[in-house]
């Protein structure tokens, strides 16, 4: 299938675009369902008795019940922010805060992005908890032997992604956090890089607070989803206060809405809750099994091609059953930086840095790689320019490489 | 940018590589770390001086091909220059950067590291241009309010 055809950006430009783990090109059916909103029904939602008022309200709504029954939550249970981080730092200051204390104890992953990671800090300083962390084996996986030596009875709050967004590693989240809750634990998942990809069923995978941005699964920027189960939600206090998060003001005294508004202090993003629930609709009509396989095609052979340039370093597990569309790599001795410079010039987008995860990546030892992410929108083609673009790149550098 | 090898030219990528200035002296006057904490480039560079003459530079530490090639040749340039002289160079280099100094005889005083000049084409790595250039202002400026 051609999906390419439906993102204007990918049709406009000759790029092969390989950061959708950043962010993710938006087809024409998500950019028309938000000109619609703005174009048709725009008001500010839940503040306004006339209809135009009523139909921004409806639109925001039934975008949150579309979400809400995408990864089969509940209503209530289905927070607007806007982004995974605003998310994640919501449980860390409204969940986090108020419930630790400095016997407990937070166990992360290695491989959290640091959204995931530096509020914990934060909430370790404040609350005393103790932060500990569950590294990576050599095959960049996390082992059970490691997830079990390191929560314990202790251990108050885990932080796990589904997915690295450095190495692709897809996290058994399943079995942490069954292992987590035998434990008494409460688990903080981040499907970010995950949700994209494939089926997330909250009430299957029982994590007690999942989050995910729009941006990286097709939908606008600035919009992002907290899942938390009800009997958390509604024990926690608000993280954000203001308007439309409130049900009394008095002088001095405030009794808050009941959920999901108890969390979203102010007026909200209408059209990127438009946007997303037109990307929703976008996927399901897809397939979660062809985005799957269209992906899992594409990311062996680009592994292969790959893993036949000597001087190339990946960073990835051999198990192509725990891995997903992304792939990090370095040449030997050229700076990541370069080569995306050098990409770059061949039209191949591809991200280099420290993918906003210091921690991981000064545990394997570097300080930064080039990354190809991929989505169901890539090709081939995509792949063949990206090789051809890295053979070049080295080609470039050889004579001056130490040897 | 057209020509990416006109970037990637013999200068720089002999400087990057294979850099003489890249090792430690065996005392300085001044020593401060340049980093850029998006990208992970830091270079620490250290400075001897004898009056108000650079007697001697190096320096250390990790980055991209742009940014240590870019340290390396302004050592070579602001070897031997007096501290004004090296204001000024410094100066130079950053305008012409930013495109504000475009003077070909102007440009002449910055010797090789006129190679610099087509960075500004791209500008995802401007910034890692003038990182050590950015350190050494720092340095001299401290040198002028006559800390250690
Ligand atoms: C795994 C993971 N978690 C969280 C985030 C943060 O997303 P955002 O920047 O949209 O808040 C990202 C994306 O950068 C990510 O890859």
């Amino acid at each position: 299938m051609d999906y390419k055809k439906d993102f204007p950006v990918l049709v406009e430009r000759n790029i092969a675009y390989l950061d959708s783990g950043a962010t993710t090109q938006k087809p024409q059916s998500v950019i028309d369902a938000v000109e619609k909103y703005y174009k048709k029904h725009n008001a500010n939602p839940h503040r306004g008795a006339y209809s135009l008022s009523i139909e921004a309200t409806e639109a925001y709504e039934n975008g949150r019940d579309k979400i809400a029954k995408f990864i089969n939550a509940s209503r209530e249970e289905v927070i607007v922010t806007k982004n995974a981080s605003e998310a994640l730092n919501l449980v860390a200051y409204s969940y986090g805060l108020d419930n630790l204390k400095d016997t407990d104890e937070i166990v992360l992953s290695i491989m959290e992005h640091h959204s995931n990671l530096v509020p914990w800090q934060y909430v370790s300083r404040k609350t005393g908890a103790k932060l500990k962390y569950m590294y990576i084996n050599d095959n960049y996986e996390l082992d059970m032997d490691e997830v079990k030596a390191k929560i314990t009875d202790k251990t108050k709050v885990v932080g796990i992604v589904h997915i690295s967004n450095v190495t692709g590693t897809i996290n058994n989240v399943k079995e942490i956090i069954d292992y987590a809750h035998s434990k008494g634990a409460v688990v903080v998942l981040d499907v970010s890089q995950s949700i994209p990809h494939m089926k997330i069923d909250v009430k299957e995978l029982d994590a007690d607070f999942v989050a995910f941005s729009g941006h990286k699964m097709l939908a606008p920027l600035g919009i992002g989803i907290l899942f938390g189960k009800k009997e958390l939600l509604t024990k926690m206090t608000p993280f954000l206060y203001g308007g439309d998060m409130i049900e009394y003001v008095y002088e001095d005294h405030t009794t808050f809405a009941p959920l999901p508004s108890k969390f979203e202090a102010g007026t909200q993003n209408v059209g990127g809750v438009v946007g997303m629930s037109a990307a929703i609709d976008y996927i399901e009509a897809v397939g979660y099994e062809n985005i799957e396989k269209h992906e899992r095609e594409l990311v062996d052979y680009a592994v292969e091609k790959l893993s036949k340039l000597d001087y190339i370093t990946l960073y990835m597990t051999n198990n192509p059953k725990h891995h997903s569309a992304v792939i990090s790599f370095n040449i030997k001795g050229v700076h990541p930086h370069d080569v995306a410079s050098i990409l770059d010039n061949e039209g191949v987008c591809v991200r280099s840095g420290n993918h906003c995860a210091q921690p991981l990546l000064r545990y394997i030892g570097i300080d930064s790689t080039c990354r190809a992410s991929f989505y169901l929108y890539n090709t081939k083609e995509d792949v063949d320019r990206l090789v051809a673009a890295v053979e070049k790149a080295y080609k470039m550098f050889e004579k001056y490489l130490k040897k | 940018m057209d020509n990416l090898e006109e970037m990637y030219n013999e200068i720089i990528m002999e400087h990057s590589m294979n850099s003489y200035n890249k090792k430690k002296l065996s005392s300085h006057d001044f020593c401060d770390l340049g980093h850029n904490p998006n990208c992970g480039d830091e270079i620490e560079i250290e400075v001897k001086l004898n009056g108000d003459v650079i007697e001697d530079m190096a320096f250390s530490g990790h980055g991209c091909a742009i940014s240590q090639s870019s340290t390396s040749v302004m050592i070579d340039v602001l070897k031997g220059k007096t501290v004004k002289e090296a204001k000024e160079i410094i100066a130079t280099f950053i305008g012409m950067i930013k495109r504000e100094i475009t003077d070909e005889e102007e440009l002449e005083k910055l010797e090789d590291a006129i190679a610099f000049k087509n960075i500004s084409n791209m500008p995802a790595r401007v910034k890692c241009a003038l990182l050590a250039w950015h350190t050494m202002e720092d340095i001299l400026k401290k040198l002028e309010e006559g800390e250690k």
